[in-house]
């Protein structure tokens, strides 16, 4: 099994890199008119306020935590005098409450879009399947709690964190080796988030890339000229 | 001074005889598409009504348009810019689409596939998002025609307020209607263009129309509730926002907006104002909102006076848009003679679409031997509609620009009838409402006549001045959606319909 390994842990993850930055960038470049939100609360209010709202706190919350928790070096936690069991604590416990906030969220989402005929028959298949995996894989983190929980100490936590450092400094076969002895709920976890990140140029996700933050700075007029005079 | 051109557009309510015409050839040019069925760049309303969408005017409940915040300075009523973006993930003062109404269409195939049957077949309604039946419509784009559905529910009116007993003009005798033509308002001080968080709404500086780049906009959907007359529509498919272009290839080719030039009333007028863009913000932060007509008035520019002309060819306002604004109907009917009123001046967006009150019978009570008389011209509180009602709609509740504009208007209607009829010239009626003869001939000509040429001042915008035509050479021309992507086939790379072909949800329908 070990060329799996390799292959999920050590090759996929440059494959999945590669098509989300290539792709997104084309899509960028040469598809504008597809870059949205696709948000479909003009045709069903009450319901979206009440998911999307819980949805979109929670997964930025979850999407931080990854971030910092995975590719921050352990030096610095260690300059900042958290040990690795007290990180683990931190993050089981901040994870798991945005995750069931998340859960939340995506659950009313999921119903709403498969049981309302509007929203249903406005829905692409993209926008059903990348639902159904954000689900799947929320699931599957909300479930590696329980794992973790049997080793406090932090151990798996440090080899994640090994892994995806060691791909994001092309030691494919450190990163590789880091994942061969963990629970395969973590194996599934990270494999599954390997394959949203591969999927995202061809989803509605790439809205995050362009959260308006210019909004709070630019003047409220905007005036364009056919020609600069 | 900056001074900037636009073609401002007059509806003359007076004249207006409900027909559609502008509504329908505005949506067989413009929202004939998935989507936008239920989208009406420009639809004509039977007042006193809610409207559409429902209760557009009620800014309690939607928070369209500005305000004066605690400091005294300008704020979108939805909120400040952090609060915008605070309800991005769910926008709270979004419209849904039964607040417009579910689009639908009938199943005509029915009635020529139908078998055999005792009863005549007949074709049903079903929806244009689900594709499902509908049992029943429920409401639509002109629910309220000529007085349709019950007063109690048309009395929520948002004119309505402070009108002394309301409750009389639902009674039989005292009613009363006028129809109400709405499109884009192409403001000065838009509140769409503010609230847009990807700064995808403009204001081109040349000819003031708003437009929204669908390129850059991103579905944020805040731009629906900014705008206080409900004029942006959300595609439910594109996921994009939509609005009146102002037929923005006509205008720059010299020619009238569809809605325009199909008007069989001759009601609208087309014509260049020049502004004074630094004066904008000034205007629209009046303190006293029943000052805010007078504001917008004094930030228009005279085009005859030449310390104005000289400052717009400073600006590269070419020569012809100054002739043109000399010769502007909209600068002589809200400038020259004040009988054109902007529409709910106290949303502070500065509007550019204004509109003549309309006149009403007197009151039957009154029309028994008791009608006031107020030196030469009737009393205009035995009007029909209620003064107080226009004011609300046109001048956020002054009486005085109203009353001045409809006297105005039946002093030339006394002095023209004495002057044909009687053949005497009566001065004494344009004495009271201060106008020359010249003006009265001059306000017959261009609002009884309404020839063509007089309605429609529209200069070309020089196109080929202003873009290198050489780079142009097989570009992509207008296009609705992404029609101008190469990479756009029917089953696309990123899952998306094409939004070009009219898609029809095919139904099964179960007898």
């Amino acid at each position: 099994m070990n060329y799996l390994n390799t292959f999920f842990f050590g090759i996929y993850p440059y494959i999945a890199l590669a098509v989300m930055v290539i792709g997104t960038w084309i899509r960028y470049d040469r598809e504008q008119f597809t870059w949205k939100t696709s948000s479909s609360q003009m045709l069903e209010k009450k319901q979206l306020r009440r998911g999307s709202i819980a949805f979109h706190i929670g997964i930025l919350a979850i999407f931080v935590g990854h971030f910092v928790g995975l590719l921050t070096p352990s030096e610095v936690w260690y300059v900042l005098g958290i040990s690795t069991s007290a990180k683990q604590i931190i993050a089981i416990v901040a994870g798991g409450i945005a995750g069931v906030i998340c859960f939340y969220g995506l659950t009313i989402l999921i119903v709403r879009r498969l049981k309302n005929p509007r929203i249903r028959a406005n829905s692409s298949t993209m926008d059903i399947a990348i639902l159904l995996l954000l689900y799947a894989q929320l699931i599957l983190g909300l479930l590696s709690i329980f794992v973790s929980l049997d080793h406090l100490d932090g151990s798996t936590m440090v080899l994640l964190m090994s892994w995806a450092q060691n791909t994001l400094t092309f030691d494919a076969t450190t990163a590789a080796a880091a994942m061969t002895d963990v629970h395969w709920i973590f194996k599934l976890h990270v494999t599954l988030g390997l394959t949203i990140f591969l999927v995202f140029p061809f989803t509605r996700l790439v809205h995050m890339l362009s959260v308006p933050m210019q909004y709070l700075r630019r003047q409220h007029q905007v005036v364009r000229q056919k020609a600069p005079r | 001074m900056k001074v900037r051109a636009q073609i401002g557009m007059v509806l003359n309510l007076d004249k207006c005889i409900g027909c559609h015409t502008c509504s329908i050839t505005c949506k067989n040019v413009w929202t004939s598409r998935e989507g936008v069925e239920y989208a009406w760049f420009n639809n004509v309303e039977t007042k006193p009504g809610i409207g559409f969408p429902k209760e557009w005017e009620n800014q309690d409940k939607w928070n369209g348009g500005w305000v004066r915040n605690k400091k005294g300075k300008l704020e979108l009523k939805i909120g400040a810019k952090r609060r915008v973006l605070a309800n991005i993930f769910a926008n709270p003062d979004l419209p849904e689409i039964d607040d417009y109404y579910e689009p639908f269409d009938f199943d005509y195939q029915h009635l020529h596939t139908a078998k055999d049957t005792k009863h005549q077949p007949i074709a049903r309604p079903r929806s244009l998002i689900s594709g499902q039946r509908m049992e029943k419509i429920e409401w639509g784009p002109n629910w309220e025609e000529i007085l349709g559905t019950e007063f109690a529910k048309r009395k929520k009116d948002k004119n309505f307020d402070e009108v002394v007993q309301k409750d009389i003009y639902g009674q039989f005798e005292k009613t009363f209607m006028m129809y109400l033509p709405r499109l884009c308002e192409h403001c000065l001080n838009p509140a769409c263009v503010a609230a847009c968080p990807s700064g995808a709404i403009y204001k081109r500086e040349e000819d003031g129309i708003v437009l929204i780049d669908q390129d850059k906009c991103r579905g944020w959907r805040m731009c629906v509730s900014g705008c206080p007359y409900k004029k942006i529509y959300y595609n439910w498919k594109t996921g994009k926002s939509e609005k009146c272009t102002f037929c923005y290839p006509r205008i720059e080719a010299g020619q009238p907006t569809t809605c325009s030039e199909t008007c069989v009333g001759r009601i609208r007028y087309l014509g260049v104002l020049l502004y004074d863009a630094d004066r904008i913000e000034e205007a629209a932060n009046t303190p006293n909102e029943q000052d805010l007509y007078q504001a917008q008035l004094d930030i228009f520019l005279d085009p005859h006076d030449p310390e104005v002309q000289a400052a717009a060819r400073e600006e590269g306002i070419a020569e012809n848009w100054i002739q043109a604004a000399q010769r502007s109907p909209v600068y002589m009917m809200a400038m020259q003679w004040k009988v054109a009123l902007p529409l709910h001046p106290e949303y502070r967006t500065l509007p550019m679409v204004w509109y003549v009150p309309p006149l009403s019978p007197i009151q039957s009570a009154v029309e028994a031997g008791h009608v006031g008389m107020n030196g030469e011209i009737p009393d205009l509180k035995s009007l029909r509609i209620p003064l107080r009602y226009l004011a609300n709609m046109l001048t956020a509740g002054d009486e005085f620009p109203i009353v001045r504009a409809l006297e105005r208007m039946i002093a030339m209607r006394a002095y023209k009838r004495s002057q044909h009829v009687d053949g005497v010239e009566d001065l004494d009626v344009l004495k009271q409402v201060g106008l020359t003869q010249q003006q009265v001939e001059e306000m017959y000509r261009y609002m009884a006549l309404a020839n063509y040429e007089d309605r429609f001042v529209i200069p070309t915008s020089h196109r080929a001045y202003a873009e290198n035509a050489y780079d142009m050479k097989g570009s992509c021309g207008f296009t609705f959606g992404n029609g101008c992507s190469d990479g756009n086939n029917d089953v696309n790379l990123f899952g998306a319909k094409k939004q070009s072909v009219r898609q029809v949800i095919p139904v099964t329908v179960k007898e």
